[in-house]
C-alpha cells in the first residue's frame, strides 16, 4: 500500500520542475536508514575499521599506483582530494553525450576521451581498484545525492527496477531490503541494501566488487536472468539506490559478509 | 606483481616490543573449487612466510589451503637496534615476493 503512494507521488512529482527526492519512494522512513554496516557481526565490522586490516585497500593501493603512474595525475590532483564529493555526485549525465554514467563510466570517459586509451571492462582488476580509489577520496562523507529534472527517469526507473517481482522465487528488492531487514536468511542478517559501501570487499567473495556485482548476486539468489555489469538497468538501479541511501556515510571500501 | 602492505613504527625505543604488521595481495585458490563448467580451479597458494630482520629469522609460517584470500600477519619483535626488516613470501609456483622497511631504533 505505502508503495503504491510512492509510486503515485513519483508521478505527481514528474510533473514540476523543482523537487527533492521524495520519501514516499522509499520504503523506509529517512530516520530508520542504516548503513549495512549495522547489520555486520562485531568481528566483520572491527575488520572494516581498521585501517590496516581492511583487505580494501589493497585495491585503493593499486589504484593509487594506476592514477599516477596512467596519467591521471597529470590533471587531477594527487591524491585525489577533489573526489571528495564523488559520492553524492555519481551516477550522472555525462553533459557531452547526456547518457547517464557512474564513476566507473567516468573514468572510462576520461580514458577514451582524455587519453585515446581503450575502456577498461567492468568489473576488471584495473577499473575496480581506480574506481576503489576516487571512491575512497570520499569516505566517510554524508551522502547527499540530489535528483535533477534530468535524471528523474533514471531514478523512475531504478524504482521500478527495485519493486518489480522477478526469478523463480518471483522476489522483488524491496521484499527483502524494505519488508524484511533485520531478518535472518540462511547465516545472513538482510540489510535494507544500501550501496554507500561499494566497490566493497565481501568476505565471501574472498574479493572486491563493485554495487553492480552485488545486484548481480541478488538477482542469481532470486534465480533471475541478471543483466549485464554497466548495463543501463543497473546504472538506473544504482541512481535509484544512491538516493535511498541519502544521509549515510560513505563507507568504500567498506568489508561486507 | 603483487602489492604487498606493512606496518612497521617509524622508530621505537630499544628495548620496546613493537607490532608489525604485513598484507599480501593474493588469491590463495585453495584447489577445492569448480568454475561454472564444473571444471576445478587449479590451485595457487602461497606456502611460505618468513619475515628477517637483518639476516636472521625472526617469524615465519606456511600456509595452507584453508588460509583466507589476501592474508594478513600481525607479530611481534623486540626493537633492540636499527636494521632491516625483510618481507618474504613464497608462492607454490616458486615464485618471491618480497618488501622490505627500515627499522631506527633510539637508544
Ligand atoms: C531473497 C532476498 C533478497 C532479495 C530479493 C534481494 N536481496 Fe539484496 N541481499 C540479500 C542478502 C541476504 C544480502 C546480504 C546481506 C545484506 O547485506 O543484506 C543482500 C545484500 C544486498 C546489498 C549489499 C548491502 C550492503 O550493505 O553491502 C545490496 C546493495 C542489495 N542486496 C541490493 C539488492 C537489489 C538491488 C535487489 C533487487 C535486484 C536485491 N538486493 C534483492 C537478499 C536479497
Ligand atoms: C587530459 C586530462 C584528463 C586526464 C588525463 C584524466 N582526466 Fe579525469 N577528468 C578530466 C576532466 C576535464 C574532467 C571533468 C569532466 C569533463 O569535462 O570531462 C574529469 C573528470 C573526472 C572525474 C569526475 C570528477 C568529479 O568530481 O566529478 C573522475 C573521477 C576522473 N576524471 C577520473 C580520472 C581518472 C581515474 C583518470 C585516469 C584513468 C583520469 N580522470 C584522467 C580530465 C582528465
Amino acid at each position: 500500500m505505502i508503495r503504491a503512494f510512492g509510486i503515485i507521488g513519483i508521478a505527481l512529482l514528474a510533473g514540476c520542475s523543482e523537487k527533492p527526492v521524495d520519501e514516499a519512494a522509499f520504503g523506509i522512513a529517512p530516520e530508520n536508514i542504516r548503513s549495512g554496516y549495522e547489520f555486520l557481526t562485531a568481528e566483520t565490522q572491527a575488520l572494516q575499521n581498521d585501517d590496516f586490516a581492511n583487505p580494501g585497500l589493497l585495491w585503493v593501493q593499486t589504484g593509487q599506483g594506476l592514477f599516477q603512474d596512467g596519467g591521471c595525475a597529470a590533471c587531477h590532483n594527487d591524491p585525489g582530494t577533489e573526489f571528495r564529493s564523488v559520492a553524492s555526485t555519481f551516477p550522472a549525465l555525462d553533459p557531452q553525450s547526456g547518457k547517464l554514467i557512474n564513476l566507473e563510466g567516468r573514468i572510462n570517459l576520461c580514458r577514451t576521451r582524455h587519453q585515446s586509451l581503450p575502456e577498461l571492462p567492468y568489473e576488471s582488476d584495473d577499473l575496480l581498484a581506480l574506481t576503489t580509489f576516487v571512491k575512497s577520496r570520499a569516505r566517510g562523507g554524508t551522502i547527499d545525492y540530489q535528483i535533477t529534472d534530468a535524471l528523474q527517469p533514471h531514478f523512475a526507473a531504478g524504482q521500478n527496477y527495485f519493486y518489480s517481482k522477478r526469478g523463480q522465487f518471483n522476489l522483488s528488492c524491496n521484499q527483502c531490503h524494505d519488508e524484511n531487514a533485520g531478518a535472518k536468511m540462511r547465516g545472513d542478517t538482510v540489510s535494507q541494501g544500501h550501496i554507500n559501501g561499494f566497490p566493497a570487499y565481501r568476505n565471501d567473495w574472498q574479493t572486491l566488487g563493485s554495487s553492480h556485482r552485488r545486484f548481480e548476486a541478488c538477482d542469481i539468489a532470486v534465480r533471475a536472468d541478471p543483466p549485464a555489469l554497466g548495463s543501463q538497468t543497473y546504472l538506473d538501479l544504482e541512481v535509484y539506490l544512491t538516493a535511498r541511501g541519502n544521509g549515510l556515510t560513505s563507507e568504500s571500501p567498506a568489508i561486507r559478509r | 606483481m603483487r602489492n604487498i602492505r606493512l606496518s612497521v613504527p617509524d622508530n621505537a625505543k630499544s628495548g620496546d616490543v613493537i607490532e608489525l604488521k604485513a598484507m599480501i595481495r593474493h588469491d590463495m585458490e585453495s584447489g577445492y573449487r569448480v568454475n561454472i563448467q564444473g571444471q576445478t580451479i587449479a590451485r595457487n597458494i602461497l606456502t611460505f612466510f618468513e619475515c628477517r630482520f637483518d639476516d636472521n629469522v625472526i617469524f615465519s609460517a606456511d600456509f595452507h589451503p584453508g588460509v583466507s584470500a589476501n592474508p594478513l600477519l600481525k607479530f611481534h619483535m623486540r626493537a633492540q637496534k636499527s636494521g632491516t626488516l625483510t618481507f618474504e613470501w613464497t608462492e607454490q609456483t616458486g615464485q618471491i615476493f618480497t618488501k622490505t622497511a627500515a627499522l631506527a631504533v633510539l637508544e
